[in-house]
């Protein structure tokens, strides 16, 4: 957990400082561009500005708060003093820039895991008990259309048909949910129930493995020569194993949520953390992206030890030395 | 009835017959997956469609046809033409030469960086596995198309660099991952101990013993990766970060001027998105079965629920009057 942790901080950091430097010449024509600035303006001044002539070590002990940062008056304040460095374009802090930007991220996700697992479920354990039967074809067919049909394509035509044949489009503005709660929950429900039905596509498919798994065990054989009904073997026996590690799955979609959350967002134009994390690398603002790699990085290895745990909790088989 | 045989002995000398393991794959493929059978046939279009675009291209990949700027389906474009009055079809039947190299050498790449970092570190254990495995934790945690996007804007645009990044950080990720642990519980076989013990060199043992074992498990990646790689390259394309414009690629289709026209001319979404779904479709049906018929855990022996019931009973009668005959002669 704890190598892990720091093995996260060094490749983020790794990651945005093997930029090569015609991005600093890149960033140099942009800035001068817009500020006006010509002459003393160089890339040797940027590179200073932004702490990038210092040998690799500092930089790394900088950012993560082991060396006095020159930047913030030569105070302790990095990774570890939960300070994230300030955005390059907009002369704000990262931490202030990502609580802004998380509800919407939050609010897409919870509705699109509402949706996947809603759909998922039903359908997942019925094609497991009916393994190879026409409604099993169905339902297995329904998932992999769903793992299939990329989402981005799915978000455009939901955009464009519907407008070209109701003239209905989609709201494309975003509408903060304190002043108007439906308009925004209306907003969020068509993303949110486009990422969970692509969920659902994997889910469905990890839970009916699990479910065909479990079935073949000795002791649903057991269950079943004892002369069980189906419906007893099925809820009491077989679906309280084969839904436990199904629950693990559940932490391991986190990245797929986030991935899906960029896609979407910027479809829909929500202002969230994927929408963030698009502009900043259109804009090369490197503090901000390493800013949310490392949150992201660190909450889904925060997300797998929970999972882990309550994995050993629900299970006592389960034994962690 | 000492001589009335279980289906357990039917199913192991009937049903196997000895033929190469190859055509005895692709025949159990046709005869028990139907799905897999339609998704073997798509994913044999994509190639061919790929390998001879030139042929099958009514106007190269960026002709420009000013006179047809946004027409729609017509004799002349079969799936019209966008924009700039490029062919539709021709643009769809070249981006299938991208999504199948994008696939094919991604998922070799991923495979083998798979294999070489997950076997060696299954292997050697110890330390050395301590350390690259906390490696693959922390890489593990970025979610994949952030991490993707991340490295394609360092890289720049490129199909040779979507098939790096995308290959690369899929075989750190995922592969190794699965290839590490069938290593470790290959190395408690009998087999592999003994092959120690008479000493038989590492490099030997790697190749003769350890390779052949975790094979199935290579392929069973390589097919159901497929699909995650050209959905990948679509998503990356579409969002500008992976094969730069005048090359059509599925994704990049869909996105930037695409979208534009999009209300004057949905057929310039509709068909990209359209290609990409039924190859996806194709190659994760081939990969479902690839896996079902090499995994023993999940392949449907005859004793399944919804099995060929009258199958079963038709053996056990076959092999009863066969040793009835061979009673009567007797």
């Amino acid at each position: 957990m704890i190598p892990t942790l720091f093995l996260i901080t060094v490749l983020v950091f790794l990651l945005v400082r093997f930029i090569p430097g015609d991005v600093i010449d890149m960033m140099l024509a942009q800035m001068s561009e817009q500020s006006g600035m010509g002459a003393e303006l160089t890339a040797d001044f940027l590179r200073e500005a932004m702490g990038l002539d210092q040998p690799i070590l500092t930089q790394y002990g900088r950012w993560m708060g082991f060396i006095p940062n020159a930047d913030v008056d030569g105070e302790f304040k990095g990774v570890v003093q939960g300070y994230l460095g300030e955005s390059l374009w907009k002369n704000k802090p990262v931490g202030t820039e990502l609580l802004e930007r998380l509800p919407v991220s939050v609010e897409l996700g919870l509705i699109s895991m509402i949706t996947g697992w809603l759909l998922a479920m039903p359908i997942g354990i019925y094609s497991a008990l009916r393994q190879d039967t026409a409604l099993d074809y169905i339902g297995r067919s329904f998932a992999i259309i769903m793992l299939s049909v990329p989402g981005f394509w799915l978000a455009t035509m939901v955009i464009v048909y519907p407008s070209i044949l109701w003239g209905w489009t989609p709201s494309l503005e975003y509408l903060p949910l304190i002043k108007n709660p439906g308009g925004n929950l209306l907003q969020f429900l068509l993303p949110g129930f486009l990422m969970g039905t692509q969920m659902s596509g994997s889910l469905m498919r990890m839970i009916r493995t699990m479910v065909l798994e479990v079935m073949r065990q000795d002791y649903i054989r057991t269950a079943w020569s004892k002369g069980l009904a189906e419906r007893t073997i099925i809820i009491r026996h077989a679906l309280k194993n084969a839904l436990m590690p199904v629950v693990t799955i559940a932490g391991m979609m986190l990245p797929m949520l986030i991935a899906g959350s960029v896609i979407m967002e910027q479809i829909f134009c929500l202002p969230g953390v994927g929408r963030l994390t698009f502009e900043a690398l259109v804009q090369r603002d490197y503090p901000i992206i390493s800013g949310i790699n490392l949150v992201m990085a660190t909450t889904v290895l925060i997300m797998n030890l929970v999972v882990d745990i309550t994995y050993a909790w629900m299970d006592p088989r389960v034994q962690y030395r | 009835m000492a001589d009335a045989p279980t289906a357990t002995t039917i199913q192991a000398t009937e049903i196997r017959k000895r033929r190469h393991p190859v055509v005895d794959f692709f025949i159990r493929m046709i005869k028990e997956k139907p799905l897999g059978t339609i998704g073997l046939i798509i994913v044999i279009v994509l190639l061919l469609v790929g390998i001879f675009a030139e042929v099958l291209a009514p106007y190269g990949y960026n002709e420009i046809i000013l006179a047809d700027r946004l027409d729609g389906p017509t004799i002349k474009h079969l799936l019209g033409c966008d924009n700039l009055g490029r062919d539709l079809l021709s643009r769809i039947i070249f981006g299938a030469r991208i999504s199948m190299i994008v696939a094919l050498a991604g998922s070799s790449i991923s495979t083998t960086v798979g294999f070489m970092v997950g076997a060696i570190s299954g292997f050697l254990g110890g330390k050395y596995d301590m350390v690259v495995q906390r490696f693959v934790d922390a890489w593990m945690c970025f979610p994949g198309l952030v991490l993707y996007l991340i490295v394609m804007s360092i890289l720049g645009p490129g199909l040779l660099q979507v098939i790096l990044v995308l290959g690369v950080s899929m075989g750190l990720g995922g592969g190794s991952r699965v290839t590490r642990s069938a290593v470790i519980r290959i190395k408690e076989d009998v087999y592999f101990e003994a092959a120690k013990a008479i000493g038989v060199p590492t490099s030997r043992i790697l190749i003769r013993h350890v390779l052949p074992n975790v094979l199935p498990i290579m392929i069973i990646g390589f097919s159901t990766g497929l699909g995650g790689f050209i959905l990948a390259e679509a998503s990356l394309s579409f969002l500008g970060f992976g094969i730069p414009p005048p090359v059509p690629s599925w994704g990049g289709m869909l996105s930037g001027t695409g979208r534009q026209y999009m209300l004057q001319a949905p057929w310039m979404a509709l068909w990209p998105g359209l290609a990409l779904a039924v190859v996806v479709y194709g190659v994760n049906m081939l990969g479902d079965a690839v896996r079902d018929l090499f995994d023993p855990r999940l392949r449907g022996g005859l004793g399944r629920y919804g099995a060929p019931q009258d199958k079963l009973q038709k053996l056990a009668e076959k092999k009863q009057a066969e040793a009835e005959k061979q009673r009567r002669s007797a």
